[in-house]
């Protein structure tokens, strides 16, 4: 098999910090060696299953685990935070298979690894890695929802994804959201939706310069569309 | 045998001088038959024939409980003959109760109507589905004698007369002595309907009313001559103003919604006299579409501009003229269009053909002859969908534990699923059971579990609610409201997620016959402001296409065999006369394909007459191969007939191109990642109980919380390629969008035998579709190109290069 490329980055900075949004929808900052990703919702179909729900396929974790395996393999972080909502539920990370357990510990040997804690999973989990509220590292801090009143902070939660009109179609991804204050980190999981650019909460959270990184083959700029 | 009606029943009929039809007399003797077929025109005493047995057993007997069930396709149409109904039994001095029950219907009415079921219930299919997945089912249709069911064929067609005839088979088995009358419209194949109806092998007698005197149908005649390409026929306005200004009452009946609403914005600008004139579409809001309707049984509209939505039953008051712009397609349906307008009994109904285009033209004149000569078209429906199997399976599963052996039992007593293989049936089981996946998952969390005793029941029985809430087969797009701006501003109906996701402030589209600038998405709401006099700058909402028929398609063939076209107007006969002299005209049998350069690209042209499904398919397969064999292609526009494709290399020898085994293989590949496959998938996916409509109540906002069906198409195609969902998806989009089936006919109907053409110019009959619209770019690392093009436009414009 093919090795995959790595996903090319678009470099920008906050609060002095180079960092690089990648087209997977992954976050690097080299100086730091840490890799960033938001919202994974492992075992989002267990849950669905769980409380009565059509019975989803079953493939969203390693799907996941997958693409997150290869920002590893091409950046090999030292440290890697997972911003939040990274199991769909508490029960949902206990009903992990053991193959899947056993694969999130292979990727966290040798380094750091953080649960930020999210709105859906707000306890520890047994799997290894430490279990935070939220990770300063200054000049920047990570949590798992923005807070207006912060600066150089990195957050994710609301699955910002953007629509832009070319000359032939539509096309929507989702997206990085920029601005001289934060970042808020498109949704990392397989089976997660999105919320436009345009919605009233991004548009009050984000200044007017605020850029829209799309995800994709190559990471695209463009003004947030409000 | 006479059976005698009871005196009320005669005395009633009587006394109004009226006299009982020979059909309605047939339909009372062979009122203890397991199943009959009444096949009647609209006007013709249908519905009372299908009721009148009833009506006799109830006054002769009485009954307790439930006795016959109507189901009609419409919820106006159940309320409708529910007035209809009950005002005869009131004059007759019968005790009959007769109740409706739709999704209008209240909850404490159906709470009542479930412990103390009236005689006569008046219903849909989806009414009739939820009804059976209920513990209490067996209870409500012990005793249950007939059903009747009303606007047959236009079910047949569909996944709602396969669920319906699902539910039946369950009714049959709670009730044994049920009895099943179909009232159908005039059909090209009564037998496939009637197997359809019956519990297989049951016989079904059909009976046939007298069908009235033909249809008079004619092409309008207009100064102008049609154009070369388009649909909107906007040339053909004042000749159709004519005719509204001679006639009481006129239908005009458009093939989208699009082209109704733009033909409806122009002809308000040229209707000077300003006749009462409206529009009627399924996009527009329920307020908007009564007010029409009411205006329209008044009497107080002159015209009204409408679509499908208007094709059923409901009684429109005096209707003498029916106008169909644009090409039929389809025979069938335009007969059952023209007849269901005219509600006289024995008067010829009158309608007008308006051709859009200079090919349809031919195609409208085609459709006259075939029309007169009684050739209605039909395409064989094939075996009952498994995806409303799977959904049939979870309504069983909702009523109560269910063993296997007896549901496979009664699911083959359907006449679309009298086929239906064991293992097929098992797959679904296990679908609704576990997903079905080759991961083994859910062990613990599967949806029905099967017991000890052998017997299939839910795991969590608050997945009853869920699944009810999703029963049915209707596909509603998602679509967003539209509404005025400012504080209770008025509905002006719907337009689809898609089509408000394209549009950008300050843009200008036709909704409701104006012409609104888009301002702003509130939630689920699109804000607009009127834009009086204007041109709308976005045409509007996409519609469904219909592709002609392949017995249509057949007709144009023979007529081009002909040595000249007396029956086609001068410019168009003139224009098929230029063609046979510089080119030839496609022929039945063979496939004309033609080469030629034009203003600096390589066109080929390949008339396929395969409809615009299958020729839109083949033109991306074959641009396709193209691109493998180095020919450069840029793009291809597809129409009803032909398939236009341009590019950089002149194509020296097609013959390989149609290649079977490549075709097939290519087809295999395009399809991978397909948007059509995805939207064939989320269909199939809804109606099997994969994705859920509505959830907890809540109609899903395609928000933050959830994500699209898009996705787990995606991830099923990669992780189980072999699932049963990707199985039904690959047959029904054969069937359907993809349209494959219709590309295998013509190979076999060409047999190889290819004649090409090379020009140095274009060809008249190809001309036209270079105006036709919807060309479709060859793409590749285009889409790519496209983003990095627009946003880098757009940063630069914002200053932030």
């Amino acid at each position: 098999m093919q090795a995959p490329a790595p996903s090319s980055g678009y470099p920008f900075t906050l609060a002095g910090q180079t960092l690089l949004a990648l087209g997977s929808g992954a976050l690097w900052w080299p100086d730091r060696r840490l890799l960033c990703v938001s919202d994974l919702h492992l075992g989002k179909s267990e849950r669905f299953a769980r409380r009565g729900g059509a019975p989803l396929p079953p493939y969203e974790t390693r799907d996941t685990l997958m693409r997150l395996h290869r920002d590893i393999e091409d950046y090999q972080p030292g440290i890697v935070v997972c911003l939040g909502d990274s199991f769909d539920d508490t029960a949902a990370a206990q009903g992990l298979d053991d193959e899947d357990r056993l694969w999130i510990t292979r990727l966290q040997a040798g380094r750091r690894w953080v649960w930020i804690e999210g709105n859906h999973d707000p306890g520890p989990v047994d799997l290894g890695g430490t279990h935070l509220a939220e990770l300063p590292q200054p000049p920047l801090c990570f949590r798992h929802i923005a807070d207006p009143a912060q600066s150089g902070e990195i957050s994710g939660h609301y699955h910002p994804k953007a629509a832009i009109r070319t000359r032939v179609r539509t096309i929507s991804r989702p997206c990085f959201l920029i601005d001289g204050d934060r970042v808020i980190l498109p949704a990392f999981g397989t089976y997660t939706g999105g919320l436009r650019s345009s919605d009233a909460v991004l548009d009050t959270l984000m200044r007017p310069e605020a850029l829209a990184v799309l995800t994709g083959p190559t990471p695209r700029p463009m003004p947030m569309p409000r | 045998m006479m059976r005698d009606l009871p005196d009320q029943i005669e005395t009633w009929f009587s006394a109004r001088g009226w006299t009982i039809h020979p059909h309605q007399r047939d339909m009372l003797e062979r009122a203890p038959d397991p199943a009959t077929l009444l096949i009647a025109p609209t006007g013709g005493g249908k519905t009372m024939a299908g009721f009148l047995p009833t009506l006799a057993e109830l006054a002769a007997h009485g009954h307790d409980g439930l006795h016959t069930i109507y189901v009609s396709p419409l919820k106006a149409l159940a309320a409708d003959i529910k007035r209809n109904l009950t005002r005869p039994v009131e004059d007759m001095g019968l005790a009959i109760r007769i109740e409706d029950r739709t999704g209008d219907t209240s909850y404490s009415a159906k709470r009542r109507q479930r412990a103390d079921p009236p005689h006569i219930l008046l219903t849909t299919p989806e009414s009739l589905a939820l009804l059976i997945s209920y513990e209490d089912a067996p209870r409500i249709f012990a005793g249950l004698q007939r059903i009747v069911i009303d606007e047959i064929h236009a079910l047949a067609d569909s996944k709602r007369g396969d669920q319906l005839m699902l539910a039946l088979s369950r009714v049959q088995a709670l009730a044994p002595g049920l009895r099943r009358v179909g009232l159908s419209a005039t059909v090209d194949d009564p037998d496939a309907i009637a197997r359809l109806m019956a519990r297989h092998p049951d016989r079904c007698e059909i009976v046939q009313a007298d069908p009235g005197p033909d249809p008079d149908i004619s092409m309008l005649n207009t100064d102008q001559a049609p154009p070369w390409a388009g649909g909107g026929a906007a040339y053909a306005i004042p000749a159709v103003l004519e005719q509204v200004k001679r006639h009481k009452t006129t239908l005009i009946f458009h093939n989208t919604r699009a082209q109704a609403e733009i033909f409806f914005h122009k002809l308000w600008l040229q209707n000077d006299e300003g006749l009462p004139i409206g529009i009627h579409h399924g996009s527009l809001s329920r307020a908007q579409r009564e007010k029409v309707e009411q205006a329209m049984v008044a009497g107080d509209l002159r015209a009204i501009i409408c679509t499908g939505s208007l094709d059923l039953g409901i009684d429109w008051g005096d209707v003498d003229l029916v106008i169909q712009v644009g090409a039929p397609k389809n025979v069938k349906r335009l007969i059952q269009r023209i007849g269901r307008a005219n509600h006289r009994y024995n008067a010829p109904s009158k309608a007008l053909l308006v051709p859009a285009n200079r090919f349809e033209v031919v195609e409208c004149v085609a459709a006259l002859e075939a029309a007169k000569a009684h050739d209605l078209d039909g395409e064989p429906r094939g075996p009952g969908p498994l995806d409303v199997l799977c959904q049939h399976i979870l309504i069983a599963a909702c009523a109560g534990p269910f063993d296997a052996d007896a549901l496979f039992a009664e699911v083959t007593s359907a006449g679309a699923y009298a086929t239906l293989t064991r293992a097929d049936f098992d797959t679904c089981l296990e679908f609704c059971a576990t997903g079905g996946y080759a991961l083994r998952a859910y062990d613990r969390w599967q949806r029905l579990q099967q017991r000890a005793d052998g017997m299939w029941q839910l795991r969590d029985p608050r997945a009853a609610a869920l699944i009810r809430q999703n029963i049915g087969t209707i596909q509603d797009t998602d679509t967003l409201k539209v509404r005025m701006k400012g504080r209770g501003g008025a509905p002006l109906g719907e337009v689809e997620e898609g089509f408000a996701a394209s549009l950008t402030p300050g843009d200008t589209f036709l909704i409701g016959g104006q012409v609104v600038r888009y301002e702003s998405l509130r939630e689920m709401t699109v804000e607009v402001s009127r834009n009086r006099g204007r041109e709308p700058k976005v045409a509007v909402f996409n519609g469904t296409k219909f592709a002609t028929s392949t017995q249509l398609s057949q007709r144009i063939l023979a007529m081009f065999a002909q040595p000249d076209w007396p029956q086609l107007p001068a410019h168009t006969a003139d224009w098929l006369a230029l063609q046979r002299q510089v080119s030839r005209l496609p022929q039945a049998g063979r496939l004309l394909i033609e080469t030629f350069p034009h203003e600096g690209r390589d066109y080929l042209c390949a008339y396929g007459f395969a409809g615009r499904n299958a020729q839109a398919t083949l033109g991306l397969i074959l641009t396709k191969r193209m691109e493998e064999m180095a020919l450069d292609p840029l793009g291809f526009v597809a129409t009803d007939y032909a398939t236009l494709i341009w590019g950089l290399e002149r194509v020296t020898d097609p013959t390989p191109l149609f290649d079977r085994a490549a075709l097939r293989e290519g087809l295999e590949t395009w399809l991978a990642g397909n948007a059509v496959m995805k939207r064939t998938f989320r269909a199939s996916a809804t109606i099997a109980g994969l994705i859920q409509r509505s959830f907890q109540g809540q109609r899903k906002s395609g928000r933050q919380a959830t994500f699209s069906s898009d996705i787990l198409y995606d991830t099923l195609a990669k992780y189980d390629p072999d699932h049963l969902m990707l199985r039904i998806t690959r047959d029904e989009a054969m069937r359907g969008l993809v349209d494959f089936g219709r590309i295998e006919d013509m190979l076999d109907r060409i047999d190889g035998r290819i004649d090409h053409i090379r020009l140095d110019r274009l060809s008249p009959l190809s001309a036209p579709l270079f105006l036709e619209p919807g060309r479709v770019p060859v793409q590749g690392a285009g889409q790519e190109r496209l983003l990095a093009e627009e946003t880098e436009r757009l940063l630069t414009e914002a200053g932030l290069a």
